[in-house]
């Protein structure tokens, strides 16, 4: 890429919101994944009978709708991230290209 | 040259199916493996058959597309978002996964779903932070990406050796897996199955590059996810479909081992009951956490796994194709936990697959196995069986190509011809290394036939975790990172994680024969210790770092940044 045209798109204030926005809402999402997965080993870690406690008359634990939520959380908060970044972030991308194309 | 392809591919066929008639022959005689061999299963060795026929159909117009280097690692950037999604699922679907997980479910319950969480989590976080400036920064390798504004020689001497140790000890892993279980599933000698497994992937590789791989992996992850969802429905299905049901079965039948062993009813219910919750698989919290971020960004530095992103067109594609993959791996364990609790109730008591000392018939790993026997019969055994194998053969095929390409694309053509190399040159370096690996892998498997290689795929994710992922991780995000810091910091990550898995329990205990106790190093896993190594020295020699060099590392970041953000200049799909 051409030093003027770097400089160009590094100063479009659309490519300074993309950037912005998309960082920080991928740093917020790999926060959130860390609290929950390390939250969940944490408490493994520090109290078993929690998630060993039954929830009913069964033998079913707090720790299976706990562990299989962690599951589909993943998949649901990694589904929440590509729609945002396929949709509002690659419009924002196709704009700031074809602005540096000018 | 497709003509020969064509022959060579044939004559292969002839060979194998030579080797499987020779080898039902010699099925008879008796071993001293690990795993007991079983008598030899025609149906199996018939649907691994039409499995192999298939693929190498596949082979064949795959290699009529492979005429590039970029067809052949990356088969051209023509893979869609959902295909690539499948493929990233079986590569991480493995055999050992498949059969371990559902093995250790059947044996501790709720331990085993822990367990199969922490490879899952690493997927969002490649989403969010890594997904699409690895694409929009790649071509072919994870080097291309860490070494983009860097001096290439030490990044990418650096990249290929992490590369390198990364798949040899996934390799072996896989390799002595494949032996083992096809002694097993099969009925054939060891040897020869890890011959037929290295045969095989070399043809999958040097035919059908990257296309080839790619739609192997698609087809087994396929027939993996279709038989194990069969599996827990019929598992299911037996209970009404009610979870509790399944679990208080579960429960039933351990409390009546537990009671037939000689323990009180009191003892014998709490025992059982343990099942439904965590139990000893996580000691203490360090080993917790430094075990799950192994897992965790170990994934982000697997370089089989970071090779995908470069064959689908766009950053829009790769991040599909990670939602996709997460999607389904999620599913697949979801379902090994329910055939593990399938298999307590329909395997662990049931005498038709206890051997005389009680224990499973074949092993421990094989719960899935007999399960797939006691609610498919025997064809679908049979069944299962190849998939296993398929499983295996489609994972050493990807190691492999990713190992080819860090000798030929790194070493041969960035380092050694200073990216003078052309296309046809570099095709062929690619295709002699895979056939080098091809043999290392079968004489490794063979070697360590007898080796307790239980720590060697934790091993391959911890050092994948402290070396390539840091070096790829700041080389990106950073703007002060410099060649000096980053290759200092990586090899001072991939020594770190070695040296303390050499003096971890796992191997100086377990595989060394050291007495119990005197490992020098407590933990499960070194990753939370190689991690910051990794991470601490990239930081310190780059800030450190005042040479000439550092200036025009730093100058390169924001270009590369926009590069990475925007896929301005990004390597396009190269459709034909």
């Amino acid at each position: 890429m051409e030093n003027s045209s770097v400089a160009k798109i590094a100063a479009n204030p659309k490519y300074q919101r993309l950037i912005k926005t998309r960082s920080r809402f991928g740093w917020l999402l790999t926060a959130i994944m860390m609290i929950v997965y390390y939250g969940y080993i944490a408490i493994i870690a520090f109290d078993k009978e929690l998630l060993a406690a039954r929830m009913g008359d069964g033998v079913m634990t707090v720790g299976i709708p706990i562990g299989f939520g962690v599951i589909v959380f993943t998949i649901i908060i990694t589904g929440i991230y590509v729609r945002r970044a396929n949709s509002e972030f690659d419009a924002l991308t196709a704009e700031v290209i074809k602005e540096s194309l000018k | 040259m497709n003509g020969r392809h064509v022959n060579i591919v044939g004559g292969l066929l002839l060979a194998l199916s030579l080797a499987l008639v020779s080898a039902a022959a010699l099925a008879a005689g008796a071993d001293l493996g690990q795993a007991e061999k079983q008598p030899t299963n025609w149906t199996a060795i018939g649907m691994f058959g039409a499995f192999v026929v298939g693929t190498m159909f596949i082979t064949k117009w795959a290699a009529s597309k492979t005429k590039s280097a970029a067809d052949f690692y990356t088969a051209g950037g023509g893979i869609t978002g959902f295909q690539n999604g499948l493929a990233i699922a079986g590569d991480y679907m493995s055999a050992a996964s498949f059969l371990g997980i559902s093995a250790a479910v059947m044996i501790s319950g709720y331990d085993g779903l822990i367990y199969s969480i922490g490879f899952l989590v690493g997927w969002p976080v490649i989403t969010f932070l890594m997904a699409e400036k690895l694409r929009n920064l790649g071509k072919f390798t994870f080097a291309d990406v860490a070494a983009y504004r860097f001096k290439q020689t030490p990044i990418r001497a650096f990249a290929a050796s992490g590369t390198l140790v990364v798949v040899a000890f996934y390799l072996i892993a896989q390799m002595v897996g494949a032996g083992q279980l096809i002694k097993l599933l099969f009925g054939l000698e060891y040897w020869m199955a890890v011959v037929i497994v290295g045969a095989l992937m070399m043809v999958y590789v040097l035919f059908g590059g990257m296309t080839a791989t790619t739609w192997v992996q698609i087809i087994k992850a396929c027939l993996l996810l279709a038989g194990a969802t069969f599996m827990a429905f019929m598992v299911l299905a037996n209970y009404g479909f009610s979870p509790e049901a399944l679990f208080a079965a579960s429960v039933q039948v351990k409390a009546t081992v537990a009671t037939a062993a000689g323990k009180s009813p009191e003892e014998a219910g709490t025992l059982a009951q343990a099942i439904m919750g965590p139990g000893s698989f996580i000691k203490d919290p360090v080993s917790a956490i430094s075990f799950g971020m192994a897992l965790m960004f170990g994934t982000a530095g697997l370089p089989h796994i970071l090779m995908r992103f470069f064959t689908v067109p766009d950053a829009k594609e790769a991040r599909k194709s990670v939602f996709w993959a997460t999607t389904w791996i999620g599913y697949f364990y979801v379902l090994t936990f329910i055939i593990g609790f399938g298999a307590i109730v329909f395997v662990s008591t049931n005498p038709d697959f206890l051997d005389a000392k009680g224990g499973l018939i074949g092993g421990g790993n094989m719960a899935a196995i007999h399960l797939a026997n006691a609610v498919g019969g025997n064809v679908f055994l049979g069944f299962i069986s190849a998939v296993a194998f398929a499983t295996i053969l489609a994972v050493v095929a990807g190691l492999t190509l990713s190992g080819a390409s860090a000798v030929s694309h790194d070493l041969y053509a960035t380092v050694f011809k200073k990216g003078n190399a052309d296309s046809a040159s570099e095709l062929r370096v690619s295709r002699i290394t895979t056939i080098a690996l091809g043999v290392v892998a079968v004489v490794l498997g063979i070697a360590f036939e007898k080796q307790n290689i239980a720590f060697m795929v934790s091993l391959a994710f911890a050092i994948a975790a402290s070396a390539n992922f840091p070096v790829l991780f700041m080389s990106v995000l950073w703007k002060d990172c410099t060649t000096r810091g980053a290759t200092i910091g990586g090899f001072l990550g991939l020594i770190t994680a070695v040296g303390l898995t050499v003096v971890s329990p796992s191997v100086w205990e377990v595989t060394l024969g050291n007495p119990k106790g005197s490992a020098l190093f407590p933990y499960a896993s070194p990753a939370l210790f190689s991690m910051a190594a990794g991470f601490i020295g990239i930081w310190l020699f780059s800030i450190l770092d005042s040479s000439e060099r550092a200036k025009i590392d730093r100058a390169g970041y924001l270009a590369q940044s926009i590069r990475s953000e925007t896929g301005i200049g990004a390597e396009g799909a190269s459709g034909h």
